[in-house]
């Protein structure tokens, strides 16, 4: 039985330790990737603090599921759209993010930026786009 | 009375770090720890407001700022990074502790 593949976003609003939001939405995401859905990311305000390299908890005695993201990829999870307005007001640029990348089947399995640096405007016509938006 | 302010909320969340700013006399200190430490990170939207508390020694608490992959270089000036034993110190030292939760 095929139906309609719908668009799904998860908006991503917070920063990644001080409360469960970041860690849930991967966990939904990863448990939605399995049904064959156009899904997308986008991450804003203290959400791109999600997405911040280098990200070591040893020593907080917290769960370090920021490798996770570089996995999304292979869950043809490849669409991650990141704020310009939030990273600027943040004094971060995509050189502070972690990279990540994902292989296209139909390109030889080229590697391909998954991260797309999109204004608020521009995300806002994505999101407007969208069939379903389920914020964290 | 020397009092030691801490905050552990987002800057860009909550208004605690703006609210503890108005507050802290000189000769304080500010902790900031859990998601506060992003407050602490160098050329983003509230660094001018920290720099500009004159008289306030400002800290963060190394642990937090490692899970959250905020290096040294990406610190403002003038921020001590401390530990958990800094932060008991921090607490004794002072005559009072005003958590900005």
């Amino acid at each position: 039985m095929s139906e309609k593949i719908k668009k799904f976003m998860y908006l991503n609003r917070r920063a990644p330790y001080g409360t469960i939001y970041a860690w849930e939405s991967l966990e939904v995401v990863l448990i939605g990737a399995a049904f064959d859905q156009d899904v997308s990311l986008a991450f804003i305000g203290d959400g791109v603090y999600q997405l911040l390299e280098g990200q070591d908890t040893s020593e907080s005695d917290m769960k370090n599921f920021s490798t996770t993201y570089k996995a999304l990829g292979d869950y043809d999870v490849t669409k991650l759209y990141v704020e310009k307005e939030s990273l600027e007001e943040r004094g971060l640029t995509l050189d502070d993010l972690m990279p990540l990348t994902w292989e296209d089947e139909d390109d030889d399995w080229a590697e391909k930026d998954s991260i797309r640096l999109v204004s608020r405007a521009e995300l806002a016509d994505v999101l407007d786009d969208q069939d379903v938006i389920y914020s964290f | 009375m020397s009092t030691l302010h801490t905050v552990n909320k987002s800057p860009f969340e909550k208004n605690s770090l703006a609210d503890c700013l108005g507050y802290a006399k000189e000769g304080s200190a500010v902790l900031m720890y859990e998601d506060g430490v992003y407050g602490a990170m160098k050329g983003n939207a509230v660094a001018e407001k920290v720099a500009a508390a004159s008289g306030v020694k400002f800290y963060a608490l190394g642990s937090d700022l490692k899970a959250r992959g905020i290096s040294q270089e990406k610190l403002a000036e003038g921020i001590e990074v401390v530990d958990y034993a800094g932060f008991v110190k921090l607490a004794v030292e002072n005559d009072k502790v005003s958590a900005w939760v």
